[in-house]
């Protein structure tokens, strides 16, 4: 029989994937934006990401409801646990959600709202870091429930994660201006691509590192015979793809560093998968332990299995739509 | 309705106040998404232990509603903010009716959840302490309540967009009469009043019964009724509610008025707080008062309707300053009738969020109360100041009058996946 808790494990995955892949970028857009010249060069900015945006958020949405029906006991340990980074995120998200709109409605508080932007972009990622970082680390489960305190989630590591993180978006971000843009702003794009990508391939060596010390599990996984068989092509491919990476950078390629840098994240996605599967809270609680009745998987798949192929590829026809240049007046 | 009117009759003014409505529109949805962001992870950060207990049952259906605002937001809602030329009158039509289909089925499945907690059925109780589906989903959705809050809310908010429009409609009216946009407003949103408001009224004590069959207490609350009544019991129109000494203090009472309404006989007996354990009682307070709110709202909404209808009767409709002023004062009453009706029915079935089987208190988050409360400054903050940036710019926009000729939105479908024509509604900013 076909296990259906692996399969919403799968839909699950699939939905942080969808989400790393397109929120990362735009979320980057807003990190670099202090860094972006007042007037064309911010407005070009916005508009390369203002058509996508909100449905990116969306599938964060759908991993909280998703991750609610079918784990619900995962969803009651992991939130409270990370509840001030959990906040910071959706406040962050709020704040820059809303700058998307007010910024073009309200030209005398547009400063303003840039600010809130860039720092709504920046706390939103940081703390999305910061809670990878806490769930990787460990979390106490009492029971059937969050056993820590209130500031369990912060440590050295989780805030490690958190910085990587904003400089992965950052280069993603920079990336996707290097893809969407033309001639100052992409020119500033590379330069940008060319310091963050070294940045973001030693940020991944220390979380790599860091995290082998947290579990036992961890460790035996990626380091002993035979497991490393399995574990080593990981760290070799992101080596392979970082000097790709600045190849394309070096002759100024404009679509390859995007999805080179989406290739880096992939392999980071893999390295956590092969860390914690098949648990759900890291060491802690199962995907099975964890998973909802037969009867809830069975409804929930009918409309996951119609729905979700219906929204990647509406997704993916309008990325289509909007693929080319923009320039501060839009899309071409 | 508008694009109805549109296509039916050719008269542009319909198509003009599409428009005008369309762009307000764009900019609540905006706001609605974030916030609904927010709102599935505060489940499991404050509400974890209800979560994990009540996950296997609300968990898929919140979970279907995500997956139908998903697809509505991403598919309807950008063909028709932005394809009407790319797409023809009729399919472009279309898309409006699925984009408002759309949003009933995604009130449906919220309003599923909301019913289940009230009057649960169709679960069983797992030796963990979770509730699990039973083997019919239909019970779980359809369960007693689901059916009349489902219809007072949906209604609610047809009239709370009725009042809004009309509240528009007459404050330009009061300016320059013959504003043919301001006109028709406000003409179909009188009609909507003076039709719908009544079946409100009527839905509502439909709903009102429902609720005293299954959960008395919470009409105790709304009513007043300290006391058992044994031989009819009087509608309590105001006063002020003492529960330290457990009475309505100051009451002005119409005797065996509430028996009739509830019971349909003077003299029917009905059964006070006295009958309910002290711990499983709702705060009467709060549940009086937002009830008094709600009815004293509705019927003035009933009252404008009818109103309007004899003045346009008399050929008065336009040029009735009291009405119109009237209207004006009455254009958020919508909004805080729907506030203080989810007050009574929120507050009302305390202190359980499932009802009578898990308490409120049980219900939380293993969290101290100074990341409670430090969380919850946050969000006041942030909130007041997105939603009041938010509310100030809708009543800009809200505040200049309809113009024979409303600005389209842009043609090409440049913003199809998201909802932030912003730079488009500055003037051609769109290529």
């Amino acid at each position: 029989m076909i296990d259906l808790t692996v399969i919403w494990a799968g839909i699950i995955a699939v939905a942080i994937v969808a989400y790393v892949v397109l929120d990362g970028f735009d979320l980057g857009i807003g990190i670099l934006f202090p860094r972006l010249d007042v007037g064309p060069e911010r407005d070009t900015a916005m508009n390369s990401v203002a058509p996508v945006w909100d449905g990116n958020e969306t599938w964060l949405v759908l991993g909280g409801g998703g991750l609610l029906a079918a784990f619900p006991l995962a969803y009651a340990i992991v939130l409270p646990a990370l509840y001030a980074p959990i906040i910071a995120m959706m406040l962050g998200l709020v704040l820059r959600g809303v700058a998307f709109e007010f910024r073009w409605r309200d030209p005398a508080h547009r400063a303003a709202w840039d600010v809130a932007f860039a720092a709504g972009s920046t706390i939103a990622t940081f703390a999305q870091g910061v809670a990878l970082g806490a769930l990787l680390q460990g979390i106490t489960v009492t029971g059937r429930a969050y056993g820590g305190g209130w500031w369990e989630w912060l440590s050295p590591f989780s805030l490690l994660t958190g910085f990587s993180l904003v400089i992965g978006y950052a280069l993603l971000g920079a990336c996707w201006l290097i893809w969407k843009s033309e001639h100052g702003l992409q020119d500033k794009a590379f330069r940008y691509a060319a310091w963050l990508a070294p940045a973001l391939l030693l940020a991944i060596a220390a979380v790599s590192l860091a995290t082998l010390t947290l579990e036992q599990q961890y460790y035996l996984r990626w380091i002993r015979y035979p497991g490393i068989l399995l574990t080593a092509p990981v760290p070799l491919a992101t080596a392979a793809i970082g000097v790709l990476f600045f190849r394309a950078i070096k002759q100024r390629r404009e679509a390859q560093p995007f999805f080179l840098a989406l290739a880096l994240f992939g392999l980071c996605i893999a390295g956590l998968g092969i860390s914690i599967w098949p648990d759900v809270i890291p060491a802690r609680v199962t995907i099975w332990q964890a998973a909802a009745p037969y009867r809830s998987q069975v409804f929930m798949l009918v409309g996951a299995v119609i729905m979700v192929p219906v929204i990647l590829a509406y997704t993916a026809w309008a990325y289509w739509v909007f693929r080319g240049k923009v320039d501060a007046a839009g899309y071409h | 309705m508008l694009e109805l009117l549109h296509l039916r009759t050719g008269k542009p003014v319909y198509d003009n106040l599409y428009r005008y409505w369309l762009r307000i529109f764009s900019v609540v949805f905006a706001m609605g998404v974030v916030s609904g962001l927010v709102m599935s992870y505060q489940f499991g950060t404050n509400w974890a232990v209800f979560s994990d207990k009540a996950g296997p049952v609300i968990g898929p259906l919140m979970a279907y509603e995500v997956l139908t605002a998903f697809f509505l937001e991403a598919g309807f809602l950008g063909v028709m903010l932005f394809g009407r030329d790319k797409v023809g009158p009729r399919l472009h039509f279309t898309a409006t009716l699925a984009v408002a289909v759309g949003t009933f089925i995604s009130a449906f499945w919220i309003i599923a959840v909301n019913s289940w907690m009230q009057t649960p059925t169709g679960y069983e109780l797992s030796p963990n302490g979770q509730f699990l589906p039973g083997p019919s989903w239909a019970a779980i959705i359809f369960n007693p309540s689901m059916a009349y809050r489902l219809v007072h809310t949906v209604i609610a908010a047809y009239l709370t967009t009725a009042f809004a429009v009309g509240g528009v409609g007459a404050w330009h009216l009061l300016k320059d009469r013959d504003n043919p946009g301001a006109r028709t407003m406000f003409s179909m949103a009188m009609w909507m009043a003076a039709l719908v408001a009544p079946v409100q009224i009527l839905a509502g004590d439909a709903h009102g019964l429902n609720t005293l069959e299954y959960q008395p207490a919470k009409v105790m609350a709304m009513e007043g009724h300290y006391q058992s009544h044994p031989n009819g019991a009087p509608l309590i129109l105001f006063g002020i509610p003492n529960s330290k000494e457990r009475r309505i203090d100051y009451a002005v009472e119409i005797p065996k008025a509430s028996s009739l309404i509830l019971r349909h006989d003077a003299n029917a007996p009905l059964a006070g707080l006295d009958t309910i354990a002290l711990a499983d009682q709702p705060p009467v307070g709060i549940v009086f008062w937002a009830f008094r709110i709600m009815v004293g709202l509705g019927f003035s909404m009933a009252g404008l309707g009818l109103l309007s209808l004899f003045l346009r009767w008399r050929g008065k409709l336009y040029d009735h300053r009291l009405l119109l002023r009237f209207a004006v004062l009455m254009g958020p009453a919508g909004f805080i009738a729907v506030l203080a009706g989810w007050t009574v029915t929120e507050v009302g079935r305390q202190p359980f969020t499932i009802y009578h089987l898990l308490r409120t208190a049980q219900s939380v988050s293993p969290l101290g109360a100074p990341a409670v409360a430090a969380s919850l400054v946050a969000f006041a903050v942030t909130y007041f100041t997105v939603f009041g940036f938010g509310i100030w710019y809708l009543l800009r926009m809200m505040a200049k009058p309809p113009e024979a000729h409303e600005p389209a939105l842009p043609n090409d479908p440049t913003r199809t996946a998201g909802v932030t024509p912003a730079p488009a509604l500055l003037g051609g900013t769109e290529t």
